[in-house]
């Protein structure tokens, strides 16, 4: 069995200043080293101011990923030499003497799948090291220290995932909830970032780090489980390491392994208070909190009828939650999401792409609407909808450029029939004994028609030729 | 023209014009230039802007313009105490060329008061030490007698103000670095409550325990000074709201009816013989004038050294890694070096005692040993807290001599850590229960060397402790320095 855990580090891009210091959060666009001060960059004598908003917007991720906050929270000193940590320690939470972190023991669930969350963490961001050419064979870092003290909250997952799949659509579902609840632009280059550690069968845990997109963690989960599972396949064990991903090679790469055994000498950091989190904080928070994914479930399935399975999925998914709000009407709705799910969510299904959708809520409503007053099929639809994610045409200028109108006339529609009765003499024949083959011979008038003929007026008319 | 006039004295001459703030800013320059090379107080002195601003001073006075409390009065800082535009070295290699683009709040409250920065003072490396003899600029020497250590780490501190070189000077105190050089070099010293007086701008070595405090001739311009350095600071989330106390109202409010505990546990044992009877005395003293002393015992001090050494060196190793030369620092050329191999050179030049706390710290807070180490030594402080809170239901100060011993030889004990650390016995526990203590000069020695007593009370009790140290001092006539 396959088990798979994430370590996720996410802006909270959505505040003013930076955690300690009023320097702006907002570090990008900045000329290197000009978005800084004393604080951030630690010189002697100074001092961390903690920004009470991250507080409350890491407790928001916090219950809005179901775990316990406790009433007091507290900070710890991560001690390690790197040059983007100017205070060679990092500032961030630690629960080994006690759980004094802004989030622990969480759990949501996505499509039928408990994740348990072990514990979310407030800490800075360090500064960014510039290679001058790859890492590996630089002569010359740059530091820029823009970045140094950006609010990151840290979500650590239990091994609960057990396919490479799962962890795309988790992924999908925290960013959204972290766009959602207002703390985060996951979008920003650098806002989300993920970690991986995953073990296959009863072989060692391997942690892969360095992986640039949401996109590519996918990518390094498939490698890691197949290149596992091949040296399990030969009798050899896996080594319990931490690997790199390789964003070039597609591939993942033992890092020197010294950076494991490392001794952090964690810290209490009594320059920073015990923070009190009270009933009431909770509460006020809790009201800011926007519709979870399981009340809007509930909805689509109370309101339209919509399936379980169906709702289960459009609900976890803000983007195409959001669209289905705005697309949907009280007719329609059903149909509209079946859309979504069955058909959309295939072309785009990964955080790109949906950015690449040239498809708006009025493409979508006109498309529903056509389909359910038979103006084109439901086959037809699914065309013009590649066309039209596409290239964002209308929908009248798809069907008609596609030449994908439906044949309803029974004029045109009798010559088609007959040359397929022409055709398939056998199954005529058949069919006049047996009416389970009329179905083929609907079936192959919808063919030639590139399934725009509708089905009931063919139903209709080679059932009146064959009674004939 | 009297350089050891007090502070408040100060003011009130330059007030009625008997003397201007340019000539006596003068004079003091003069006067540090005189001794500097026998006592090296002084790490950087700022003559020139102190000279300019004593000037601009002199004019606004003379123009009846509105001027700070402070009037011009010529302070020294430690040199562990940030100061725009000045260095701050810390009196280590590593910050030899530092200087800091911003003041620590206490240092723009001073100025705000038209304090005059006259400049930086010698200590400890990173205030690591007691004897200020751990300095890269070399040691300090005490007024009373040259071959002698002032005390430390705050050494500059207590020279300065005691050889007249400054009327006051803010210190440092995480272990009893205040209270100590004044102590030896007979001035007042007071370590202030946790949280009382920002540490913004204070470079840390012990953060959950050190508190600026400041150094002065008199009990009368500590209140004074503490009024101007106290409060609440945005940029030290740690400090405390005071309500605005004025230390100096009621000063003279004495001693009758208040109850003080003498601490057994630093009264007896290892304690010199002349400190025990100097310390008798001022019982004595003070039971003249009406206090009840009775003998209160607060064992847990026994433990306070080894929680003390662990928790500060703990702090310390980690404070201090910040110094990697990248940013700021000294000379050290990059070439040749990958990162962790530049770091480790140039953390070489950390003087012996600072290595010996970092290392000490880093192994403390290592994996496997931080229960064993760092957490019991907080069950200690925790213990001693709770202690002196049973205590202080029952009396309103602790007494107990500011050092064990008198001044001893530069040199002396310096290859001798733990006879070093064993110094700090009676001056820790203020630090690690975060409660103000003071010394205040109490007599002199047959060898002609300073005593000081040393007085405790409870969190935020700095104006009952200011009122007690006064009757103190009132029942004292010491000889001037002899230098």
């Amino acid at each position: 069995m396959t088990k798979i855990g994430l370590e996720i580090h996410c802006q909270l891009t959505k505040l003013e200043s930076k955690l300690f210091c009023k320097c702006k959060a907002d570090y990008r666009n900045h000329p290197p080293n000009s978005n800084i001060c004393p604080i951030c960059v630690g010189l002697p004598g100074s001092l961390p101011m903690l920004n009470k908003k991250a507080v409350e917007k890491a407790a928001m991720i916090s219950l809005a990923l179901g775990c316990k906050i406790p009433e007091k929270i507290s900070f710890f000193r991560k001690n390690y030499f790197y040059p983007d940590l100017p205070k060679n320690f990092q500032i961030t939470q630690y629960n080994a003497y006690g759980p004094t972190s802004i989030g622990s023991e969480g759990r949501v669930e996505i499509q039928n799948n408990e994740i348990r969350i072990r514990r979310i963490q407030l800490e800075e961001d360090p500064g960014r090291l510039i290679y001058e050419g790859s890492s590996e064979k630089t002569l010359i870092t740059l530091v820029d220290y823009n970045r140094a003290g950006t609010p990151l909250v840290e979500i650590v997952t239990e091994p609960d995932f057990e396919t490479p799949k799962q962890v795309r659509i988790f992924l999908n579902v925290l960013s959204d909830l972290v766009e959602n609840i207002g703390v985060s632009d996951p979008y920003l280059e650098g806002a989300l970032r993920v970690d991986g550690n995953i073990s296959v069968g009863d072989g060692n845990r391997v942690e892969i780090k360095n992986v640039g997109s949401f996109r590519d963690i996918e990518k390094a989960l498939h490698f890691e489980i197949t290149r596992q599972q091949s040296l399990l396949g030969r009798n050899i064990p896996v080594q319990g390491e931490t690997r790199h991903w390789d964003e070039a090679r597609k591939i993942t790469v033992s890092s020197r392994s010294k950076e494991e055994e490392q001794d952090y000498r964690y810290i209490p950091e009594v320059d920073i208070p015990v923070v009190i989190i009270d009933a009431i904080t909770i509460a006020t928070l809790q009201r800011q909190m926007p519709e979870s994914i399981v009340a809007r479930k509930e909805s689509y399935v109370k309101k339209y009828g919509i399936s379980t399975q169906v709702a289960d999925v459009l609900a976890s998914d803000k983007f195409y939650s959001d669209l289905f709000e705005k697309a949907h009407n009280e007719a329609n709705a059903k149909e509209v999401a079946n859309i979504i799910t069955t058909d959309l969510m295939g072309f785009a299904d990964t955080r790109e792409k949906k950015i690449e959708l040239k498809l708006t809520a009025k493409h979508l409503s006109d498309l529903v609407d056509a389909i359910m007053s038979n103006k084109i099929t439901r086959n037809s639809g699914k065309i013009a909808l590649q066309e039209i994610v596409k290239t964002g045409k209308s929908l009248s200028e798809v069907i008609s450029s596609l030449d994908l109108g439906h044949v309803k006339d029974e004029g045109s529609l009798e010559k088609i029939i007959d040359e397929v009765f022409k055709e398939e003499q056998k199954a005529v024949s058949e069919a006049k004994q047996n009416d389970d083959a009329v179905n083929y011979l609907v079936g192959k008038v919808m063919r030639k028609t590139k399934g725009k003929a509708d089905p009931s007026t063919t139903i209709e008319i080679v059932r009146k030729k064959l009674s004939s | 023209m009297n350089l050891g006039i007090s502070a408040t004295e100060f003011v009130s001459q330059v007030r009625d014009g008997t003397i201007s703030v340019e000539e006596f800013v003068a004079k003091t320059i003069e006067r540090i230039q005189k001794v500097e090379n026998k006592v090296h107080a002084y790490i950087t002195l700022n003559d020139k802007n102190a000279l300019e601003k004593a000037k601009i001073i002199d004019k606004k006075i003379c123009a009846k313009e509105k001027v700070g409390s402070c009037l011009g009065m010529p302070i020294s800082i430690k040199d562990n105490i940030c100061t725009a535009g000045l260095k701050t070295t810390c009196a280590s290699k590593m910050l030899e060329n530092f200087i800091a683009p911003y003041d620590a709040t206490v240092v723009s409250k001073l100025k705000a008061q038209d304090a005059i920065i006259i400049g930086k003072v010698n200590l400890d490396e990173f205030a690591m030490g007691s004897t200020t003899e751990f300095s890269y600029f070399g040691p300090t020497k005490n007024p009373w007698n040259i071959e002698y250590v002032p005390g430390g780490s705050s050494g500059g501190s207590g020279v300065s103000v005691s050889a007249f070189e400054s009327l006051i000077s803010l210190g440092s105190d995480t272990g009893g670095s205040v209270r100590s050089p004044a102590s030896f070099c007979s001035v007042v010293g007071l370590k202030p409550t946790y949280g009382l007086v920002s540490r913004h701008g204070l470079v840390s070595y012990a953060n959950s325990i050190e508190q600026i405090g400041p150094v002065a001739r008199t009990v009368e311009d500590i209140a004074f000074i503490l009024n101007i350095i106290s409060g609440q600071d945005v940029r030290d989330n740690t400090t405390i709201d005071n309500g605005s106390v004025d230390y100096t109202r009621d000063l003279d409010a004495g001693v009758s009816g208040r109850k003080i505990g003498i601490i057994t546990q630093m009264t007896s044992d290892g304690i010199d013989k002349e400190v025990v009877s100097a310390t008798n005395r001022a019982i004595s003293k003070l039971q003249g004038l009406g206090a009840e002393c009775t003998p209160v015992s607060i064992d847990a001090v026994e433990h306070s050294v080894a929680a003390y050494y662990t928790i500060a060196s703990a702090e310390a190793s980690s404070n201090l890694a910040r110094y990697d030369n990248l940013r700021y620092g000294f000379d050290f050329g990059i070439e040749g070096y990958e990162f962790k191999a530049y770091v480790s050179k140039v953390r070489g030049n950390f003087g012996p005692e600072v290595t010996r706390r970092m290392l000490l710290g880093a192994f403390v807070l290592s994996a496997g040993y931080y229960g064993k180490y760092y957490l019991k030594a907080q069950k200690a402080r925790a213990k001693i807290k709770s202690q002196l809170d049973e205590a202080f239901k029952k009396v309103d100060f602790l007494i107990a001599p500011t050092m064990p011993i008198l001044p001893f030889k530069i040199g002396e004990k310096i290859d001798d850590p733990l006879t070093l650390y064993l110094l700090d016995i009676n001056t820790i526990t203020a630090n690690l229960s975060g409660i103000p203590a003071i010394s205040v000069p109490f007599d002199i020695s047959s060898s002609g060397f300073p005593i000081g007593i040393q007085l405790l009370a409870n969190t935020l009790q700095e104006k009952e402790l200011l009122q007690a140290a006064y009757a103190l001092q009132e029942t004292t006539n010491l000889p001037e320095v002899p230098i």
